[in-house]
């Protein structure tokens, strides 16, 4: 099934051409409306006219996590604060916090996204929704409750938090959708069996899951656990929050993204050159018709690709592929992207350990040196030198073979690498020392 | 038959050497015998020392990766052509040796070869078969 089939399943031209005709109109309302881009819009040369075909996007200014916060609280704000009817906030955690507003028509419209996402995941208007986001200034709870009832199912605000009664009113109320982190699920049906509920007798089949990465294999987990066809849900609140994108249940193969709203670029995130369609690289979005605060080409920084085939759904928008980390995370190395945690799978997969392990990066004349320290366990300790050393050759062997880089392998002592609170100091770059 | 011997991995950088010997001094441990490997970025430091247990407690304690390995300490006489009888008796038996170190007795007149073979246990079999002195851990500790 599909909720709003003329927009779901445009034909790519005429999807275009709504696309090109509602960029034109954002680059007009931020040009007249928001300082912050009408200074970046001049310090570039470019004026709203000059936006003749998508492809122009490519010359309009990058909006960054940061620009929001220099902007808290209302800066960014493209309508006067009497047509704002909501606001939301993140929790500021890692900085100042971004505040982001809704007129009555953004609200409409995320509501309408939501009860398309709703209606991809195999969910009807006669379905009963336990919505376990947590309601508040977070836009997960609100966004999927107003989906719902756009939809017109029947929403149980549960929020978050007190596991145990919400096994109960699962058990209760017999809802057959459930919304939350893919995290939580799995925490709900441990405590469910703590508590001697089965909760894959119960009439619960879909689960809307999202807000945090996941894999593949945590799906396969869920779905047999929670006995659901678990969806993977994508938004952001500096976009609008839940229903930027997700899964069908049709295929489960990569997220629908709400393209008629949203227009959606993947860019090398070092170069910020776009890439094309099954590349990798970070997503960036314009909100096309967001109304209280626009963004233009908003970076993610989430690391996934695009694929434009049609999928057999019938819907004939991008899918994202599931996000596979944070350009936040990224290092480049002599042109090369490597993750930490890529480097983190080869050492398990070649010794069956998780070490303590440290990269260094250092440049000596025009190229990048990587060093990876790891620091010798028991476990792979041996007297012999030529055990020691095959086993460097093995680690350095792996890393050229699934990353292209070639990175000097080197053995240290345990606590050869600092342990700081918490978190381990990972990565030392001394290319810019 | 078999005697413990310590191994220790060590970074290739100064004063590592010296915080080893500083734990066993401080320990009341004493060194047998040693033999230190080594690459550019690390060595292994292999030990026979006179109380195992204690030597490998207190170097993890202090961050070190210790290892046990059973190794053999024959004794020969300290004359020409005392290594010579074993090793041809050894390339006979097609036994490999991954590696080896050696000391002079106090008393002089013999020498300890301390052997790492690739299969232990028929090592020690062909030693005994063919007359060669094998020189338990405990008389080896305190020797």
């Amino acid at each position: 099934m599909i909720y709003d089939v003329d927009n779901e399943t445009l034909p790519r031209e005429d999807l275009e051409k709504l696309q090109l005709k509602r960029l034109k109109n954002l680059c007009e309302r931020v040009y007249n409306n928001v300082p912050f881009y009408r200074k970046r819009f001049d310090e570039l040369g470019i004026k709203p006219a000059d936006i003749k075909s998508l492809e122009d996007v490519r010359h309009l200014p990058f909006t960054e996590k940061q620009d929001l916060r220099n902007q808290y609280p209302f800066g960014m704000f493209a309508v006067s604060r009497d047509n704002i009817v909501r606001i939301h906030s993140s929790s500021g955690t890692t900085g100042k916090a971004t505040v982001v507003g809704y007129t009555k028509r953004d609200i409409e419209n995320w509501g309408h996204l939501m009860a398309r996402c709703f209606v991809a995941a195999g969910a009807t208007s006669k379905d009963m929704i336990h919505n376990a986001y947590g309601y508040g200034l977070f836009t997960g709870g609100l966004g999927a409750h107003y989906g719902g009832e756009t939809l017109g199912a029947a929403m149980v605000p549960v929020s978050g938090g007190a596991t145990r009664r919400q096994v109960m009113l699962l058990k209760d109320f017999a809802p057959t959708v459930i919304c939350c982190t893919p995290s939580y699920s799995l925490f709900l049906a441990e405590t469910a069996e703590e508590m001697g509920i089965d909760i894959r007798e119960l009439p619960l089949k879909i689960g809307i899951l999202g807000a945090e990465p996941w894999t593949e294999e945590m799906r396969k987990d869920i779905e047999k656990r929670l006995g659901i066809t678990a969806i993977d849900i994508y938004g952001l609140s500096e976009i609008m929050g839940p229903g930027v994108g997700i899964e069908c249940h049709e295929a489960q193969d990569g997220l629908h993204m709400m393209e008629d709203h949203f227009l959606v670029e993947i860019i090398d995130p070092a170069s910020g050159e776009p890439l094309p369609p099954g590349e990798t690289g970070e997503l960036v979005i314009t909100t096309l018709t967001k109304e209280a605060i626009p963004l233009i080409r908003y970076r993610t920084r989430d690391l996934t690709s695009l694929n434009v085939t049609p999928c057999k759904c019938g819907r004939t928008t991008a899918r994202m592929q599931r996000v596979t980390g944070r350009s936040d995370d990224m290092l480049i190395i002599r042109g090369v992207n490597v993750f930490p945690s890529q480097i983190e799978s080869i050492l398990i997969e070649t010794e069956g350990l998780t070490p303590h392990y440290q990269l260094i990066i250092e440049r000596q004349g025009n190229m990048d040196t990587l060093t990876v320290n790891v620091e010798v366990t028991e476990g792979m300790f041996s007297d012999e030198i030529k055990n020691l050393q095959r086993l460097e050759s093995k680690v350095q062997k792996n890393i050229k073979e699934f990353l292209g880089v070639t990175a000097r392998v080197k053995l240290v002592e345990p606590k050869g690498i600092e342990r700081s609170v918490g978190k381990a100091k990972r990565i030392i770059d001394k290319r810019n020392d | 038959m078999k005697v413990d011997q310590l191994s220790i991995f060590l970074e290739n950088r100064a004063g590592r050497l010296a915080e080893v010997t500083r734990i066993l001094n401080e320990a009341g441990v004493n060194i047998r015998a040693l033999s230190l490997a080594d690459t550019s970025d690390f060595g292994i430091l292999r030990l026979i020392v006179s109380d195992f247990e204690t030597a490998k407690t207190k170097l993890k304690e202090n961050g070190f990766t210790v290892g046990r390995t059973a190794v053999v300490a024959v004794e020969v006489k300290d004359e020409p052509g005392g290594l010579h009888a074993i090793l041809s008796m050894l390339q006979e038996a097609d036994i490999n040796v991954e590696y080896m170190y050696a000391f002079v007795t106090q008393s002089g007149d013999s020498a300890v070869l301390i052997f790492r073979f690739d299969r232990t246990d028929q090592g020690i079999e062909m030693l005994q078969k063919n007359g060669f002195t094998i020189i338990p851990g405990e008389k080896l500790y305190t020797l």
